[in-house]
């Protein structure tokens, strides 16, 4: 009788794990998903990395960790290679749209000094908004044809918009939407997982052999690693912007890159950008 | 030597020279059937890749090639690079497979 009842005692516990299991809502993407933990681990591995590196110098990526580099970017700031992108994007920044609006008419504080708290997630669209994304659906409701991303009048409109947010610190803000924190995922997925032929992550460079060299380049520390675009690059020969970053390196590793401004891209800019919170804007840039 | 073994040596010679023949005369035999089919498994194990958003530039390369030899009538080329197409969507799609765990292992903590 006793073992009977015994029986049936452990049979409903289980019965009542299982009705919890079952009534209980699951845990909530914000709850399993800790961006601040990660923030913490991920700045704590670079100060130890580097420790010489002060937190805004890792804006300059290669620069901030190879002392010839160093120098001979301080003879190339001299007469800065970005300067006419500068000039260029100042220009068409201030040049009024044909129904007379201009850029600053579509963003908050006129687009002077918003560059650290781009890219955010609007809560309205329920996606990663960046500000090329931001400046060419700009041009689009006031009637005018959206810009190629990763070069020209968009690098250089950024270049501009950049520069008057240099010395602000990045500020991304995660706000507590599961949507949200569904794209930062997204994006540190996209960063740590191995692609392409050669099988090589973001990661793979810019956190395991960040400062080591890879043929004739030193590779950038992935913290700060995007608050110097866009960045003048004298393999391009050009300007780029991170969109022509993103598609540079996956082509690198062997992967069909995807369209800039892909959902994946931005996710990955959310991500790398709230990594490096904390870190002043110091775009545009050079690289070798 | 003994003729004996002379005789075995000769015939494996013969043995592998042939074997090597045929296998050059079946790449160049391939019809343009047999060539459509191994392409058509290609695209489809690309396709996969695709959907995992995970494709390889080498593959879509190969299948360019593929289709650029096909159209020139040679079929035995163009089998080889769709074969090769083929063997490195697959890849491709395993490595999406594995990361899409295998990634957390990389997280900084």
């Amino acid at each position: 009788m006793k073992v009977a009842i015994a029986t049936i005692g452990r049979r409903a516990a289980a019965c009542l794990v299982l009705l919890l299991a079952l009534v209980l809502p699951p845990a909530s993407a914000e709850q399993r998903i800790d961006p601040a933990a990660d923030q913490r681990a991920f700045q704590a591995y670079f100060r130890q990395a580097f420790p010489s590196v002060a937190l805004n110098d890792f804006a300059n990526g290669p620069y901030a960790v190879d002392k010839d580099m160093r120098k001979q970017w301080e003879e190339i700031m001299q007469f800065p290679p970005y300067d006419f992108a500068l000039e260029d994007g100042k220009k068409l920044f201030e040049t009024p749209f044909k129904n007379g609006k201009t850029y600053a008419d579509c963003f908050p504080q006129k687009g002077i000094g918003i560059r650290q708290n781009y890219p955010y997630f609007d809560r309205q669209t329920g996606e990663v908004v960046t500000l090329d994304l931001a400046i060419n659906r700009c041009r689009e409701q006031n009637g005018e044809t959206p810009l190629p991303y990763q070069v020209g009048d968009m690098a250089a409109i950024d270049a501009y918009m950049a520069s008057t947010s240099r010395g602000k610190p990045f500020a991304i803000a995660l706000p507590a939407d599961p949507r949200a924190f569904a794209a930062y995922e997204k994006g540190k997925k996209f960063f740590y997982e191995r692609r392409g032929q050669l099988n090589f992550s973001c990661a793979s460079c810019h956190v395991q052999a960040a400062g080591k060299r890879l043929r004739g380049d030193i590779l950038a520390p992935a913290l700060g690693i995007l608050a110097s675009f866009p960045i003048y690059r004298s393999d391009w020969g050009s300007m780029g912007t991170v969109d022509r970053r993103f598609i540079s390196c996956n082509d690198q590793v062997r992967s069909v890159a995807f369209k800039p401004e892909d959902e994946l891209y931005r996710d990955l800019e959310y991500f790398l950008s709230y990594m490096s919170n904390g870190v002043a804007i110091a775009g545009p840039g050079t690289r070798p | 030597m003994k003729p004996e073994k002379i005789m075995v040596r000769l015939a494996l010679v013969l043995l592998v020279g042939a074997t090597a023949l045929a296998g050059a005369a079946s790449a160049q035999a391939a019809t343009q059937s047999e060539f459509e089919a191994a392409y058509r498994a290609a695209t489809e194990a690309e396709q996969k890749a695709s959907a995992l958003r995970n494709q390889w530039t080498p593959t879509e390369a190969a299948l360019e090639a593929a289709a650029k030899a096909a159209a020139a009538k040679d079929y035995g080329t163009a089998m080889d690079l769709a074969r090769r197409a083929e063997a490195l969507a697959e890849a491709s799609v395993e490595q999406a497979k594995e990361q899409d765990k295998l990634w957390q292992n990389a997280v900084l903590k």
